[in-house]
């Protein structure tokens, strides 16, 4: 085609990158500031969680009373930072029954990522099924199906959760099945907001024209529209199911003693804080930062697919 | 407006219903004998049978349901198994530290979280936007029992000897008592009525008791006690709320009436406040409203750590001590008053968008 050069003036280059979804969004994620820096904090603790038996210099569950010099609630000994060579080393000090801080929180970043791609991954299973009959056949089932979900969401979630661990019993198990439970509203909602969205639309009926079955046509067709705003809300999602395992767990209902998980060590020594602050402030920093990392690369990824915020 | 009310106060209805239906399956799904677990372990079997005839257990589900429904109608949580006293007489004593904490932490966080978000979003990529926004995102990423910690810890420990030092437990040091307003007037009220009722909850809010009978040692201690819990339960909201306004502003800011406005030459404050923020307020009144919930489900960790003596703690407490009944009537109020208060958010549209009216 005969185009003048003119044209094309201010675009030296023509750009020849792919341009599908995937690949558009990966290119908005990596414009964005937060995103990447959520996302660097992520590799790195998903790293950490991998390598966590390298990385600990003890087991995290070892109580090491007898094993070596070194007492209950001790304060950090770094060797590099002037702490006596002839004392073993604890980074960030021992707790109440003398195990290693620095590695259970380490080994906590397994329990906590494991918490929050569990529960996210449960409820969206359940979520998108429902939102997705619901809204695929309308009618009285869609009708029950959403003023259940009302009704779920009309508890604070935090405190269902604690009702339903409370009356089912404590245990992680139970915890991350509540934590699940309570957030599944939000996912069958988005499902069943984008297939009312593109139920009628021309390329859905003629699926059907061409003899598409309701699973075929549902599956295939319709519920791809949604992986975008299910991975956003997913990745916003997990922040708040590890923030809320943590309650939970501190609350003395999720994990139980001795696993090392964030939420059970605060809570444990929280009486402590007057006397031993670093068994309170590391594990809540932990918690903080991988939260940190999960909201501040679901707002980038918010912000890299919905193409309407962007400024 | 009318009928906008009254079709959104039926529409409650059904959600109040599938609340009672949801605690009501909660409660009978603890796991073993009912009557064990909720009477405890050293029941004996005749204790047992009178229990389950007199609570109707041995009635097909459908009865109970409607039993428990006449009874929470009633207002009838039935009885503690911890302390032996009816459970509503213990939400009620409970509640008013509860709300008095809450909406300090509500208050707080309005009145930080709106100006900042507004600023943020004029402001737009200056020192206070970038630094607001920072900071709103460590805040909705903090585990509120941690920051309460920390604060303790600080302002408890650290600082103690200067003048900045705060109590880390407790509503009242020891020695003080904040004695109820109606006391202090002479109010004649018998104990046990329905007024007396009432005034003993408002008298229970120390803060609001002490400085309408104008007990200054009490007020400034209790405000001493309240401050911390309530600036660890208001950061969460304080960030959220900080959020919406800024993005709900920005949006606004783009509409062409701000720049018609402009354009007549209005000052910009003015611009800003009655052109902007107005038509901003709604989402922002939404995110208030759905803030509630946090609020109640931090007390239960702020309470806990701070020992402030409301319902939160009571039911921390509680679950710890398996009493089953104060777990379910707090987890039903709370859900209730969460309803009614996004009712209220909705119902309050109308006045902050006029053109709701029409719909």
């Amino acid at each position: 085609m005969a185009v003048k050069k003119e044209t094309f003036s201010n675009e030296t280059q023509r750009d020849y990158r792919s341009n599908s979804l995937f690949f558009l969004t990966m290119r908005n994620l990596l414009k964005q500031r937060s995103a990447i820096v959520g996302g660097l904090i992520l590799i790195i603790l998903v790293l950490v969680a991998i390598f966590a038996p390298l990385i600990a210099p003890y087991d995290p569950e070892a109580v090491l009373i007898g094993v070596e010099d070194v007492k209950k609630r001790a304060d950090p000994c770094i060797h590099l930072l002037g702490c006596p060579e002839d004392q073993p080393q604890h980074i960030l000090g021992t707790d109440g029954n003398v195990r290693d801080v620095f590695s259970r929180i380490i080994f906590g970043t397994r329990v906590s990522l494991f918490i929050g791609f569990s529960t996210v991954g449960f409820a969206i299973v359940i979520g998108t099924f429902l939102g997705a009959v619901g809204g695929y056949t309308g009618g009285w089932l869609d009708n029950l199906i959403m003023r259940l979900m009302d009704v779920l969401l009309a508890f604070p979630s935090l405190l269902l959760a604690i009702a339903i661990v409370s009356f089912r019993g404590r245990g992680l198990q139970n915890a991350l099945l509540a934590i699940a439970i309570v957030t599944i509203p939000v996912y069958a909602r988005v499902v069943r907001g984008s297939v009312l969205s593109v139920k009628e639309q021309a390329y859905v009926a003629a699926s059907r024209a061409l003899g598409g079955g309701h699973l075929h046509i549902l599956f295939g067709r319709i519920l791809p529209n949604a992986i975008p705003p299910l991975i956003v809300q997913g990745t916003l999602g997990i922040a708040t199911a590890i923030l809320d395992a943590a309650a939970l767990s501190f609350l003395g209902l999720g994990a139980q003693p001795p696993t090392p998980e964030w939420g059970t060590m605060l809570g444990s020594e929280r009486n402590q804080v007057f006397t031993a602050p670093h068994l309170v402030f590391f594990p809540g920093l932990a918690i903080m930062i991988t939260v940190l990392a999960f909201n501040l690369l679901g707002d980038g990824l918010r912000d890299a697919i919905d193409p309407r915020l962007k400024q | 407006m009318l009928q906008y009310t009254i079709r959104r106060v039926l529409l409650a209805i059904p959600v109040i219903f599938g609340i009672l239906l949801v605690t009501f399956i909660l409660a009978r799904s603890v796991k073993g004998d009912p009557c064990k677990a909720i009477l405890g372990e050293k029941a004996t079997q005749e204790v047992c049978e009178r229990f389950i005839r007199e609570h109707g257990l041995d009635k097909p589900k459908l009865v109970q349901f409607g039993i428990y429904m006449k009874d929470i109608a009633r207002g009838d949580f039935g009885e503690s198994i911890r302390f032996s006293r009816p459970v509503t007489t213990i939400l009620i004593e409970r509640l008013p530290t509860t709300i008095e904490l809450s909406v300090t932490a509500l208050v707080l966080a309005v009145l930080f979280g709106i100006p900042l978000g507004v600023i943020s979003a004029v402001k737009r990529n200056s020192i206070v936007d970038v630094i607001t926004m920072i900071w709103a995102n460590i805040g909705v990423s903090m585990p509120v029992y941690w920051l309460g910690l920390m604060l303790a810890y600080t302002f408890a420990l650290l600082l103690k000897d200067t003048p900045f030092w705060l109590p880390p437990a407790g509503r009242l040091s020891a020695g003080l008592v904040a004695v109820p307003f109606f006391e202090v007037w002479n109010w004649n009220v018998t104990e046990g009525t329905a007024l007396y009722g009432i005034l003993d909850f408002i008298s229970h809010m120390f803060v609001f008791n002490s400085l309408i009978t104008g007990d200054w040692e009490v007020l400034k201690d209790a405000v001493q006690h309240l401050i911390l819990p309530a600036v660890a339960l208001s950061t969460i909201p304080l960030a959220i709320i900080a959020r919406m306004t800024r993005s709900s502003m920005l949006e606004v800011l783009r509409q062409d009436y701000i720049r018609t406005a402009r354009a007549k030459g209005l000052q910009e404050n003015f611009v800003i406040l009655r052109h902007a923020f107005r038509n901003a307020l709604l989402p922002i009144t939404t995110i208030i409203g759905l803030q509630v919930g946090i609020l109640f489900s931090g007390a239960v960790l702020t309470e806990t750590i701070f020992s402030f003596a409301g319902v939160g703690r009571m039911l921390f407490e509680a679950i710890t001590a398996r009493d089953y009944p104060i777990v379910q009537a707090f987890t039903v109020v709370i859900a209730m008053i969460y309803v009614f208060i996004n009712l209220l958010v909705d119902l309050s549209y109308v006045f902050i968008d006029p053109r709701i009216r029409l719909d």
